[in-house]
């Protein structure tokens, strides 16, 4: 047997967590993905959905300094966590050196896919600032752009890259 | 693609979470990484009413090297083996098949356990479980079982495991010293499933010839195949590239692989041929034969 009431909207539960280092809480469903979450009950719109169901890349966000997707995980799995989406990795209304090297590399055009490829980006030189081109293709492979041709995409990573070398971080 | 209505339960320990598990029936489903379950929802292949998280049972995240298998506690995510020096040491055809698996930010959540437990037959470690003659444990409020891989995978997303049990560990056995091990697959792109996909180990006995080889097809059947007749036959075998040319023809010609808009069955056939023949040359060369 069915039990229909399975069907109702389960009530709203508070959840609480750390957005962008700022601790954030609003109700939720437990079916709610964190994607929706962040851009409807945190009116974070920065994180991007396109086929919500983890094959674009385009909702990728930081949990606790991975990349993820969004759209994969409930809201309430990152009860306690901290996610970091692209609203939250500029210094005001400086850009991060990732969307810098993004911008001057043209490295998007309609931008659509482009916060997820940022978040994507970031992950992965965070964890290894000097990536060789093959390790960034296989990296970004996760994340679709059907404007770019992803040549652009691979040298804004490639720019960042550089640069993190001029600064000094090992790679 | 939103998810259907659910209760998500979260238990803290492992016995909260079989009773759950008892208590619900084929209603719950265990989730872990969530990167196959979460999909089925949005395209409601699957729809639970109740989804048991073990994330949080702490006993679950253990990697640990008993000496003759490495253990994976079933939350132990994919990206954590592949980056562990343990696993690229003692059990070098997992640390191989790890990389094909999605994408970085798949692997950073999706779990060993959670791969076998959902069985599909492009997946890569359902094929490594059976090159290496894994076994998982599997535990219910009935008991706990330990299933070896040939009698987990029964058919595509289909296990041996009971509604109300949730696998807890995956025992990968260590490879022998001296064995060699080679994982290949062919997909159009790097993450996608596997057209076809070839797990085999070639171990060298006296005198230079083969003592032992496993060869495992997979993406070619409802489940991975260890190709037994082709490895008892290469058994006291020459390790020559004749050897395994006739080998790989062996095992390709019986295989009925599936046609679709990625490719026919015919193409498939080809390439398990020539995947085969690349695995065990590669494997070979790793036991120590020169190339």
């Amino acid at each position: 047997m069915t039990d229909h009431r399975a069907n109702r909207p389960a009530p709203g539960v508070e959840i609480e967590l750390v957005v962008n280092g700022a601790t954030r809480s609003a109700a939720t469903e437990d079916r709610v993905t964190l994607a929706d979450f962040l851009r409807e009950g945190l009116g974070l719109t920065g994180t991007h959905l396109g086929c919500e169901h983890g094959v674009c890349g385009a909702c990728t966000v930081l949990l606790d300094g991975e990349a993820v997707r969004s759209c994969l995980m409930l809201a309430v799995q990152a009860r306690g966590r901290q996610v970091t989406t692209v609203e939250g990795i500029a210094d005001g209304d400086d850009l991060s050196p990732v969307q810098l090297a993004f911008r001057e590399s043209h490295s998007f055009q309609c931008g659509f896919c482009t916060p997820g490829f940022v978040m994507s980006t970031v992950a992965l030189l965070a964890g290894n600032p000097n990536p060789d081109e093959r390790e960034i293709r296989e990296t970004l492979s996760g994340n679709i752009c059907r404007c770019t041709g992803y040549e652009s995409i691979i040298e804004g990573v490639l720019l960042a890259a550089r640069r993190n070398v001029e600064a000094g971080l090992p790679g | 693609m939103k998810l259907p209505p659910l209760h998500h339960n979260t238990p803290a320990t492992l016995e909260e979470a079989l009773d759950l598990l008892g208590e619900h029936g084929d209603e719950a489903k265990v989730i872990a990484g969530g990167q196959s379950l979460v999909p089925m929802m949005a395209m409601r292949l699957a729809r639970p009413a109740q989804l048991v998280d073990i994330n949080g049972i702490a006993s679950l995240a253990a990697m640990e090297d008993r000496g003759d298998v490495l253990a994976f506690g079933a939350i132990v995510r994919e990206r954590a083996a592949e980056k562990s020096s343990v696993v690229a040491e003692r059990a070098p055809v997992l640390a191989e098949a790890l990389p094909h698996i999605g994408h970085v930010s798949i692997r950073n959540r999706g779990t060993i356990g959670g791969s076998l437990a959902h069985a599909d037959a492009s997946a890569e470690l359902p094929a490594v479980a059976m090159v290496t003659d894994a076994h998982v444990v599997v535990r219910s409020r009935r008991g706990e079982r330990i299933v070896a891989a040939e009698d987990f995978f029964v058919g595509h997303f289909t296990t041996s495991l009971a509604d109300d049990e949730c696998l807890v560990e995956v025992r990968v056995p260590a490879t022998l010293p001296g064995a060699g091990w080679s994982f290949q697959e062919v997909a159009r792109r790097q993450g996608d499933f596997a057209l076809i996909g070839v797990a085999a180990m070639v171990a060298l006995g006296g005198g230079g010839s083969i003592d032992t080889a496993r060869i495992c097809v997979f993406g070619v059947a409802e489940r991975p195949l260890r190709i037994r007749t082709v490895e008892d036959a290469l058994a006291g075998a020459a390790p020559s590239p004749e050897a395994f040319e006739a080998a790989a023809a062996d095992a390709a010609r019986d295989l009925e692989p599936p046609s679709d808009v990625h490719g026919s069955a015919a193409y498939r056939r080809h390439l398990a041929a020539v995947t085969v023949r690349r695995a065990l040359t590669a494997a070979a060369a790793r036991a120590g034969v020169p190339g």
